[in-house]
Formats: C-alpha cells, sequence, structure tokens
C-alpha cells in the first residue's frame, strides 16, 4: 500500500475545516445549558421542544416555505424555458443572453438588496413577502438555468425529431418526450432553488418589511443571549432539511444525466 | 410549426428569463442613479438634481475608510481562500480516485445556510466561546484569548470558509482540462515535479485562478452579514454603512450614492486585477 501523501492529508484537514464549524451548532443545540462553551453540561431536548410554541416563529416558518415554494416554481419555470433555448438553439446575442441570466450569482448582496428595495418602492410595491418572492427568484434563477442547461446538454435531441417526424405537434412532443427525459432536472432545479431561498437572508432582510422569513426571523433573535439555545435548535433543523434537500437534489440531477446512457 | 426560425424560438423562449434579469437588473441601477443625484432631510425628498451626495460621500472619512477596508477585506479573502483551496483542487483533480464524492463533500455544507454559517464561527470564536474554552480545558491556556474575535481576522477566517467551494470548483475545472500529455511531455524533457507544476500546471490554470478570485472578491466587498456579525467596530465595512442609510439614518439617497459608488470601485479593481493576471499568465508562458 502506498503512503498517503502530505495532500492528501491536507485534503482531509481541509473537510474538517469546512465541517467541524458547522456541527458546533447541532452540538450544542443539546446542551443543557444556556452558554455555549465547554465543557457541556449536560444533555437535553428541551430548546426543540419549545420550538413548537413560539407562534412568531412558526409564522416565519410558514413565510418561508410559502415564499420558497413559489420561487421554486417561478424560477424553474422561467430557467426551463431559457435552458432551452440556450442548448437547442443557436441565435444572435445568446452568449449575452446567457452570461445576463448568471448576472444575479456575481453582483453583491448589499447592492441587489438595496436596489431593489428602491425600485418596488418606486413602483408603489410595500415591502411584503410578494417582493422576498421577487427577488428570490432573480437570485435563484442562475442556479436554476445551469441545473437545466445540463439536463438539456444530455438529452438526445433525435428523440424529439422522431417524435416530429411521426405527426406529433410541438406541445404534445415536449410534454410527452421532452419533459419525462428532463423532469428529473427540474425537480433538481426546483430543489435547489427553493433552498437558495429558504436559506436567504440579506434581500429578505431588506425586502420582507414586517413579514419575516426565517432568516430574518432569526437574525432578530441572535441579538439576544437569552434566545441562543434557541437559535441553535431551529438552526441544527434548517441544516439538517437544507443538507437533505440538496442530496436529494443531488440524486435527481444524477439520475437526468444517467438516463442519457441508457 | 408554430415559430419560423430557430433563433426566433430561440429569441422567444429565453426571453422571460432574459427579461426578467434584465428588468431587475436595469430599472434599479436607473432608479439608483437618479435617487443620488436627490436629496433627503428627515421624511422630504428634494428631486432637485445635485451633487451634492457625491461630495458629502468623498469628503466624509469614514466612507473612504470602510470602502478601503472592504476593498482590502476582500483582497484578503480572495487570496487566503484561493491559497487553501488550490490543493485541494489539485488533489480531486489529480489524485483523487473518488472525484465526485469529493466534489459533493466540498460543496455540502455550502447549501447550509450562510447566516447559521457565519453565527456558527462568532460562537466559535467570541471570548466565552468553543474555542476559548475548549483551550482551556484542554490546559493549553490560562485565561480566554481576545483576539479572536470582532476583528479584521475573524471576517477573514469565516469567509475563507464561506467561500470555499467557489475557489475551488472554478479551479478544479481548469485543472481538469489540461492534457496529461502536456504533463508526461514536461517529464521526460527532464522537468522535476516542482518544475512541471511551475512551468505547466500553474500558468494553465490561471484562467481558473482568475474565476475563483473574481467570484469571490466581488461579492466579498459588499458583504453585509459576516462584518455585522464577527467583525466588531474595527470590522464593519461598506455594506454596514450602506445598510444604516436604507434603515436608521434614513437617507436612502446617500444609501443610493453609496452603493454606486461600492459598485464603481469593485469593477474598476476587478477589471485592473483581470488586467494584471492575464499580464502575469502571458509572462510565465
Amino acid at each position: 500500500m502506498k503512503r498517503p501523501s502530505t495532500l492528501t492529508a491536507y485534503a482531509f484537514l481541509y473537510l474538517v475545516f469546512l465541517y467541524l464549524p458547522v456541527l458546533f451548532l447541532p452540538l450544542f443545540s443539546f446542551n443543557s445549558g444556556t452558554i455555549v462553551a465547554f465543557p457541556i453540561k449536560g444533555w437535553t431536548l428541551d430548546w426543540y421542544r419549545k420550538l413548537g410554541e413560539q407562534d412568531t416563529l412558526i409564522q416565519a416558518l410558514w413565510n418561508s416555505l410559502g415564499v420558497g415554494t413559489v420561487v421554486a416554481l417561478l424560477s424553474t419555470a422561467m430557467g426551463l424555458f431559457a435552458a432551452r433555448a440556450f442548448v437547442r438553439y443557436r441565435f444572435r446575442g445568446q452568449r449575452a443572453a446567457e452570461g445576463l441570466v448568471m448576472l444575479p450569482l456575481v453582483i453583491p448582496g448589499i447592492i441587489v438588496a438595496s436596489s431593489m428595495l428602491v425600485l418596488f418602492l418606486f413602483l408603489s410595491l410595500k415591502p411584503s413577502l410578494l417582493t422576498v418572492v421577487l427577488g428570490h427568484t432573480f437570485l435563484a434563477l442562475p442556479f436554476s438555468v445551469s441545473i437545466l442547461k445540463s439536463a438539456f446538454d444530455d438529452f438526445d435531441g433525435s428523440l424529439e425529431e422522431a417524435s416530429y417526424d411521426l405527426g406529433v405537434g410541438v406541445f404534445e412532443t415536449f410534454r410527452r418526450v421532452t419533459l419525462p427525459v428532463v423532469s428529473p432536472g427540474i425537480v433538481a432545479s426546483m430543489l435547489v432553488t427553493f433552498t437558495v431561498s429558504f436559506d436567504e437572508f440579506v434581500l429578505a432582510f431588506f425586502l420582507s418589511g414586517n413579514q419575516p422569513t426565517l432568516p430574518v426571523y432569526i437574525w432578530s433573535q441572535i441579538r439576544f443571549p437569552a434566545k441562543l439555545p434557541n437559535v441553535l435548535a431551529l438552526g441544527s433543523i434548517l441544516l439538517l432539511t437544507s443538507v437533505l434537500l440538496l442530496v436529494l437534489a443531488e440524486y435527481f440531477r444524477r439520475r437526468s444525466s444517467a438516463s442519457e446512457v441508457q | 410549426m408554430i415559430f419560423r426560425s430557430e433563433a426566433s424560438r430561440g429569441y422567444t423562449l429565453s426571453a422571460p428569463a432574459t427579461a426578467y434579469v434584465g428588468f431587475l437588473v436595469a430599472a434599479p441601477l436607473v432608479i439608483l442613479i437618479a435617487y443620488s443625484f436627490w436629496t433627503q432631510t428627515y421624511v422630504t425628498l428634494d428631486k432637485t438634481p445635485t451633487l451634492k451626495n457625491y461630495s458629502d460621500a468623498f469628503a466624509d472619512p469614514l466612507v473612504r475608510h470602510l470602502m478601503l477596508r472592504s476593498i482590502w477585506i476582500a483582497g484578503a479573502v480572495t487570496v487566503v481562500t484561493v491559497a487553501l483551496a488550490y490543493p485541494i483542487a489539485y488533489f480531486i483533480a489529480m489524485k483523487a480516485r473518488k472525484k465526485t464524492i469529493w466534489l459533493l463533500l466540498i460543496t455540502i455544507p455550502f447549501w447550509s445556510s450562510y447566516l447559521l454559517r457565519v453565527f456558527a464561527w462568532k460562537l466559535i470564536l467570541g471570548f466565552n466561546g468553543v474555542m476559548n474554552s475548549a483551550l482551556m480545558m484542554l490546559g493549553l491556556i490560562d485565561e480566554p484569548l481576545d483576539f479572536l474575535l470582532y476583528n479584521e481576522f475573524a471576517v477573514v477566517l469565516t469567509l475563507a470558509h464561506a467561500w470555499a467551494p467557489f475557489a475551488i470548483l472554478p479551479i478544479y475545472v481548469s485543472l481538469q482540462k489540461i492534457d496529461p500529455s502536456l504533463l508526461e511531455a514536461a517529464t521526460d524533457l527532464g522537468n522535476s515535479p516542482l518544475q512541471r507544476f511551475m512551468r505547466v500546471t500553474l500558468p494553465l490554470t490561471i484562467p481558473g485562478i482568475i474565476a475563483a478570485c473574481l467570484i469571490i472578491f466581488i461579492p466579498t466587498v459588499g458583504d453585509y452579514v459576516t462584518p455585522a456579525l464577527v467583525g466588531g467596530s474595527d470590522g464593519k465595512m461598506i455594506a454596514n454603512l450602506i445598510q444604516v442609510q436604507f434603515g436608521a439614518a434614513n437617507n436612502w439617497p446617500l444609501g443610493a450614492t453609496l452603493s454606486l459608488i461600492a459598485m464603481l470601485s469593485v469593477g474598476f479593481v476587478a477589471i485592473v486585477f483581470v488586467i494584471t493576471a492575464t499580464q502575469i499568465g502571458r509572462r510565465i508562458r
């Protein structure tokens, strides 16, 4: 057997650096003491039990779930058409269009947030869940386009040709041939865009008005040391949810690339 | 057929996405620019065009200080993150056997809420926090270290952690593209592994490094959460000042002006960086 190299050792250390900080949240969420420090006083599930009793938290959760769902649907629908256009057709200005759709990824958050706040108030849209949806859809679009682009990349165009040759119309072909093949990509896109919205803070902080999403609610709690265990328990649940959703998305994405081989 | 040509189908299908993003980039920008020429006193917005916000912003030493610090911190974060990430990208591309598993492992933490990851660092680095209490329990220190939290170091460390996958993935992609026969040729011509890396591998990955730097640098300059949570007063950045203008200070015209100044500064630094890095890349080759 080969001796593990320093590079391999470094890689494992790096993984520890990536994961350890995040794992402290769940660890201390079971701590019966209210101070986040070693040694751990004792183990308890109380902080989790108390989460269900907080009405503002539950309301914020519903807000986030609602916003995330609408964002997932909107951005995936727009992303689906755009990705298909980018992969299947060649047109002038295509590269510029693809670049434009990726732009939300690289604009600093505070600039997106402040400029959208100004725009929405100019359009007489009061900060609310609606404006959060509009903002998050903007942020989520690059993710859905790139996931769906790779789904269409793997799609064999001759299947559609065959369908047209057999006399099936454009929409019917899309529904019966294209959609089933790229559907794992669609599911992956919905899961990812939902997570993007569910975890997003800065835009929601500027645009949610008096309808906080879950991250905005957490932000309001972080300032009070007494609320710390609460935030830890809630945060741990959120971490677990995000990771599960993303692993699920990855599974569907893989399935969409695998279907090409079969 | 409903649509006549390929091109028109392409336009029609991509229109909703491009129009949506295009509108939400362009419209706020126009209004932001308009706001930056207006003034606000308490609740009344005066729409007489003036350059007062700009002269105020440039004359204010706090604005200059925060802007320079944001660029300096973002630069430090970029260098640290890319330097830490390069060996990992190299390991995954060249050495690792289960590449997809490694890539997945690297990206999973990125999908947890950014706010919560920054919050975790606040708990770890705090005076009575995880790190200090652990070191004291182990008997390595007698009293808590006070230089961990609320300074630039905490901001750089937290962001280097947060941006890790953004640095690893572009570099990994550029390493993946290297033709193995080039590496073999270098070895056959008598290059040591280090020479081979410096002469072949590194120059070929410069596009990946540039991409990683931009992806990290640009959003970091405008980061709000990290300086607010772990920066303390020594680690505050321009985004915190912008937020105050739109929040407590209620001076939107000044906030708009600061946003625009930040955007232009980021753009300027990014362009200078890309030109310099490309030049250096050519010279190495």
